[in-house]
């Protein structure tokens, strides 16, 4: 019943030892009880001073992980104001980044797939412009193997012409963008397939004012797909997408107001 | 490697639940329905597979051959296949003479390891299918299962069918190879019955699955079932069916499927907001909805998105 091809050696083993870890500044309750925010919340966070769970930061996913490749998420921060940064993160995985979002101009709202290696708490870590941090969590059960995996890509000769395609829209009414694009994400944890991944992804107006960014990490799903959520009707032009990977390859693009196929 | 089905084998049954306490659940209770002369069905829970249920959730039919049973599809353990041939000897001292698989998802194939001195049959397809998916397939049973699936390991058929006129242990069959729910999924007429075996390109009354599904061409398969005008069917999961609804059903499911999917791609949605989509009454109280349709999203969506949103570079 499952289209699962993937098994992997649970790459997750590391986060079971000890580690030797001073309490974070702020000890906080943790709502999963996961027995690695602590350290999270002072690798990932920086051991921020103020610091809080808070149920205004929503964080969507399934309750089990389908296809542990492509997990969605959905975080929803628009319960804070002055969001700076959303760091989302797993807690048990070879990689626990997944991506960090700088709303910008757009709402502190995002969707996204990443790639799960076994069930974790997953993490939504908000810090507004005054340097408070404000962090929602979901669990999601996974089967394994998503970290360790190697691309669907490679199972295509065609992957290298395909790299960098953008597929997306905008719809202006409902302040909605949606943007896919085609790019391995190698983990760099499958055999011997060095990490290869877009860093960087910026979202600017015709004027060239930045509108919103994204930094990607491993755990982001082959082919990264987002939505990003605007105030609706105040998207008057197309959206210009650009964006680099690691091996120093543009990502360009243009997402316009328009009919779907 | 390390696989869960290791840890479980390395560790017992403690890590599930209590022994005595497994021992005591873990006991398959498969009674047969007789559905015409020679021909009986064990019908399965129309839920998701669980530790309740054990996999249980699939129909298996028994008919009768020259030298003992003829089983289609053979459950989802091998505890289970052993259960399905204590009662093939109960209606047959003989047992079961020959398998045949009607496509290669772990419910339908897993119990093959009890019967493995006897043909098992399937499409060709079907038995690469069963060869290269088998391991990830027992990985994720054994989650979900846990000691249900003690012991079981991956059979894959071993004799491809031809297609058309089929005699197996002296019964004549009707052989379809067709497609849709995965890469290849057969369906097979009882000559003397006009019983349609249809596997999982027809579901009743429970939520079809979409996985290894390519819609279609599974609507196509429906269409070519539809045609034989059968005296009855039996789906590959949900209550047998006597007047025909049952692939009306199945259509109906996959077209709202497709549509809903479809329209939430043009109107931007992403993926967690399709699965807050509300199921229309004829679809809400099928076996294992919502999570059927939450399953399909994940399978389904990111294909159909990429169709549907246009180019922009
Ligand atoms: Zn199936």
């Amino acid at each position: 019943m499952f289209r699962k091809t993937v098994v992997g050696l649970s790459c997750a083993l590391w986060a079971q030892g000890a580690f030797a870890l001073d309490d974070p500044k702020t000890k906080l309750d943790d709502p999963m009880k996961s027995g690695m925010w602590d350290y999270h919340q002072v690798e990932l966070l920086g051991d921020p001073e103020v610091i809080r769970f808070d149920e205004r930061v929503i964080v969507r996913g399934p309750v089990s992980a389908e296809d542990s490749l492509n997990v969605p998420l959905l975080v929803d921060a628009t319960g804070i104001d002055n969001v700076k940064r959303i760091v989302i993160s797993a807690d048990y995985g070879p990689i626990p980044h997944i991506l960090t979002y700088y709303p910008e101009q757009a709402e502190a709202k995002l969707g996204l797939r990443f790639k799960i290696d076994q069930g974790t708490a997953i993490r939504a870590s908000v810090e507004t412009n005054d340097g408070q941090w404000f962090v929602g969590s979901t669990y999601i059960d996974a089967a394994g193997g998503g970290c360790t995996a190697p691309a669907h890509a490679y199972a295509s000769d065609d992957w290298e012409e395909k790299l960098g395609e953008i597929h997306g829209r905008l719809w202006a009414a409902s302040g909605r963008a949606r943007v896919i694009v085609d790019h391995p994400m190698d983990t760099g944890l499958a055999g011997n397939i060095p990490v290869f991944i877009i860093q960087n992804l910026a979202f600017e107006s015709d004027s060239g004012d930045l509108l919103a960014r994204l930094e990607l990490f491993e755990p982001v799903n082959e082919d990264p797909a987002f939505s990003l959520y605007f105030e609706p009707g105040t998207l008057t032009g197309p959206l210009h997408v650009k964006g680099r990977d690691n091996n120093g390859n543009r990502i360009r693009g243009l997402l316009a107001e328009g009919d779907t196929h | 490697m390390f696989t869960r089905r290791h840890a479980l084998g390395i560790l017992g049954a403690g890590i599930i639940a209590p022994r005595a306490y497994a021992q005591a659940r873990h006991v398959y209770d498969l009674t047969p329905i007789q559905i015409a002369d020679g021909m009986w069905m064990i019908e399965g829970s129309t839920d998701y597979f669980s530790m309740q249920n054990g996999g249980a959730i699939v129909n298996i039919v028994l008919i009768e051959g020259d030298s003992g049973l003829i089983l289609i599809d053979s459950g989802p353990s091998l505890r289970y296949g052993e259960a399905l041939a204590s009662v093939a000897r109960r209606l047959d001292l003989r047992g079961v003479s020959a398998v045949i698989n009607t496509h290669h998802h772990p419910d339908h194939f897993f119990g093959n390891q009890v019967f493995a001195d006897k043909p098992i049959l399937s499409l060709g397809e079907t038995l690469s299918a069963a060869v290269s998916d088998g391991d990830a397939f027992a990985d994720n049973m054994y989650r979900l299962l846990g000691d249900w699936m003690r012991g079981t390991e991956v059979v894959p058929p071993t004799q491809v069918i031809s297609s058309g006129e089929v005699t197996i242990d002296g019964r004549s069959f009707t052989a379809l190879p067709l497609g849709g729910h995965t890469v290849a999924d057969l369906a097979v007429l009882d000559r003397q019955t006009g019983t349609l075996i249809a596997g999982d390109l027809v579901f009743y009354d429970r939520a079809p699955t979409t996985p290894s599904a390519d819609l279609e061409i599974w609507q196509a398969s429906l269409n070519e079932l539809e045609a034989i005008n059968a005296a009855q069917l039996v789906p590959g999961h949900g209550p047998v069916d006597k007047t025909r609804a049952a692939i009306p059903q199945t259509r109906a499911y996959l077209s709202w499927l497709e549509h809903t999917l479809r329209n939430a791609a043009r109107e931007g949605l992403d993926m967690i907001e399709v699965m807050d989509t509300t199921l229309p009454a004829e679809f809400a109280g099928m076996g294992a909805q919502p999570q059927e349709f939450h399953r399909s999203v994940s399978h389904l969506f990111p294909g159909i998105e990429l169709q549907e949103l246009p180019r922009g570079n």
